[in-house]
């Protein structure tokens, strides 16, 4: 019997395949095309602390193998997400990480007090790396001390025994140094990749088409870059369990992760191109793990890794 | 808020038609029991390219009519214009073929219950949704008259089972190659007047609703109008496509053109507000 379960930190879950964040708002309209205690755990979309109207529109463009995108945190804030997402969300069975991003490292402690008492949350996504923010400033994890101070701040408010997730990004000159520091800060796990800054500009207007100008890229055009980050940081921390995500469309894309260090795999472009996405790529990598040999999906996790045997 | 059409479903539908009309493909899609769900105004998502495509989002279309005939009968018919690469695969295809399609989605043209006076206007492939519209106005009394408008005589989508079901059918074009030479705002005020329109149902590219509200603001004449803005998931998870409308509470929020629209009230619209979040809004910072 081929075993699908993982962990994050110390949180379990039936089998790896997740929904990412600000891909699956808090998972009711995907609830219309299949059943969510199918994934091993709906990612719901980043709250903040108050009400945001998220930035002006155009927000998205395609591109190659992917799209940029610039919500800039859309949402009804935490309070209202408690009230409204939360209970319907437990109702349906689901296992629930919640993300949350802040503007400052007080908010970052605030919505972890909000948090830590709220039933049915599997583990915490702490988002420090939306691009679309207004300063570059307030990309928390694109500096080491800012990394730190802001899961410092969840670590010392959250309490109990709920993981924490801390989703980086790849815009930065070492990925590792900055997963060794929010490790090092009280991070359980890590969340690998968020979306590539990147921009796309419109050769009718000859202007930025996306209103907010830049944007995140995402999509199987990224696929590479989270492959690589996830590899140098299991490389660096193989004890730190990583939720990989980046491009992942099929099911051997997210064996390519699990083989690169990833112990669970969020999807999260696939699903607007394709709402049953996440079904479809749990099945597709059962089977891969199965016909590559693999007893159980723990086995698999950096797997890449493995020393080179001479014939 | 309103939560994505209960109706919605995906489907792996076959080309059973697909033919060339002016500048535009009418395309038939065999798509089963959904069709009969759908209504004037919904939209269908259609995945593009093939499988190792690399266009990763769908692309949407108003529905233009439905068919109910069962679970092996069902028909949808939408109208594309291939002007993106994806819009031209689809245009492409080939009878037999089969698409992923996802369908009916968003909100429908509100159906009056009393017969009254309609006025259908359409710009470009925008008329497609009108002519299955202005069939349920008929069926329930209302008189329907219709003004399509393109820049030029091969962009104007009017078949001619379509125009047999509008009592007037008014039609401009910018370089004057067929009908009233200019825009479809320059003959609206006359025909509202005179055929004492009570309801308009609009269709087609942003500034030609922004006008159309305008003058429908201005005869105090209700206004629905259908609205596109760049979509990536047409069902309610990316908060890409949303604009910003007035709710009855007074509260300007960002809302889903795919879940809450494509149909809205032109009177709720924050007009002319690309680029930027209109102050006051919900959440605004």
């Amino acid at each position: 019997m081929f075993n699908f379960r993982t962990s994050l930190g110390q949180a379990e879950f039936e089998n790896p395949i997740f929904t990412a964040s600000g891909c699956a708002g808090s998972g009711k309209e995907l609830a219309q095309f299949f059943d969510l205690t199918e994934l091993g755990a709906v990612v719901t979309k980043s709250i903040m602390l108050k009400v945001r109207s998220g930035r002006a529109t155009p927000r998205m463009a395609e591109t190659p193998s992917g799209m940029l995108n610039s919500i800039g945190l859309q949402g009804p804030g935490i309070d209202l997400f408690l009230e409204k997402d939360i209970p319907w969300l437990r109702e349906q069975g689901a296992r629930i990480v919640v993300s949350i991003a802040g503007e400052s490292v007080e908010d970052y402690a605030i919505l972890a007090r909000k948090l830590r008492a709220v039933q049915g949350i599997s583990a915490l996504e702490v988002n420090i790396s939306c691009p679309n923010v207004e300063n570059r400033g307030q990309v928390f994890a694109c500096q080491p001390a800012t990394a730190r101070a802001a899961i410092e701040a969840v670590r010392r408010n959250i309490g109990g025994e709920l993981p924490i997730i801390a989703k980086l990004t790849p815009d930065v000159t070492s990925i590792v140094e900055i997963a060794e520091e929010v490790v090092a800060a009280g991070a359980d796990a890590l969340a690998l990749i968020n979306t590539v800054l990147g921009m796309v500009i419109d050769i009718n207007t000859m202007r930025p088409k996306l209103a907010g100008k830049t944007g995140g890229l995402s999509g199987p055009a990224i696929r590479p870059i989270a492959v690589r980050a996830i590899y140098q940081v299991h490389e660096a921390l193989p004890n730190v369990k990583i939720l990989g995500m980046g491009g992942v469309a099929s099911g051997r894309d997210a064996l390519e992760l699990i083989l690169a260090g990833a112990s669970a795999v969020s999807v999260g472009t696939a699903t607007f191109g394709n709402p049953t996405a996440v079904i479809k790529i749990k099945e597709e990598l059962q089977s891969e793990l199965i016909a590559h040999g693999f007893d159980s999906l723990r086995e698999a996790v950096g797997y890449a890794h493995r020393k080179e045997v001479n014939p | 808020m309103i939560g994505i059409n209960k109706n919605a479903s995906q489907v792996i539908a076959e080309i059973v038609s697909n033919k060339k009309v002016g500048a535009y493909h009418h395309m038939v899609f065999a798509v089963g029991e959904l069709a009969k769900f759908a209504k004037p105004g919904n939209f269908v998502a259609i995945a593009v390219g093939g499988e190792s495509s690399s266009m990763v989002l769908r692309r949407a279309f108003a529905i233009y009519r439905a068919f109910d005939r069962g679970a092996n009968g069902g028909l949808l018919e939408i109208v594309v214009a291939p002007h993106g690469a994806g819009s031209t695969w689809l245009t492409n295809q080939s009878v037999g073929f089969k698409v992923d399609l996802i369908a009916p989605l968003g909100t429908a043209f509100g159906i009056p219950t009393e017969p009254i006076r309609a006025l259908l206007v359409g710009g470009g492939y925008g008329s497609a949704p009108l002519f299955g519209l202005s069939e349920v106005l008929k069926n329930r009394g209302c008189r329907v008259d219709m003004v399509l408008g393109a820049s030029t005589a091969m962009k104007i989508y009017a078949p001619l089972d379509g125009k047999r079901s509008v009592s007037s059918l008014t039609i401009t074009t910018e370089d004057g190659t067929t009908g009233t030479t200019g825009k479809v705002t320059d003959v609206l005020p006359g025909i509202i007047e005179t055929n004492q329109i009570d309801i308009i149902y609009s269709c087609g590219p942003m500034g030609m609703l922004e006008a159309i509200n305008q003058i429908a603001m201005d005869l105090g004449v209700v206004h629905q109008c259908a609205v596109e803005e760049s979509m990536a998931c047409g069902i309610g998870v990316c908060m890409t496509c949303v604009l910003p409308i007035r709710g009855e509470d007074g509260e300007i929020r960002m809302l889903r053109s795919c879940i809450d629209g494509p149909v809205v009230d032109g009177s709720s619209v924050i007009w002319n507000s690309k680029r930027q979040i209109p102050e006051g809004t919900w959440g605004a910072n």
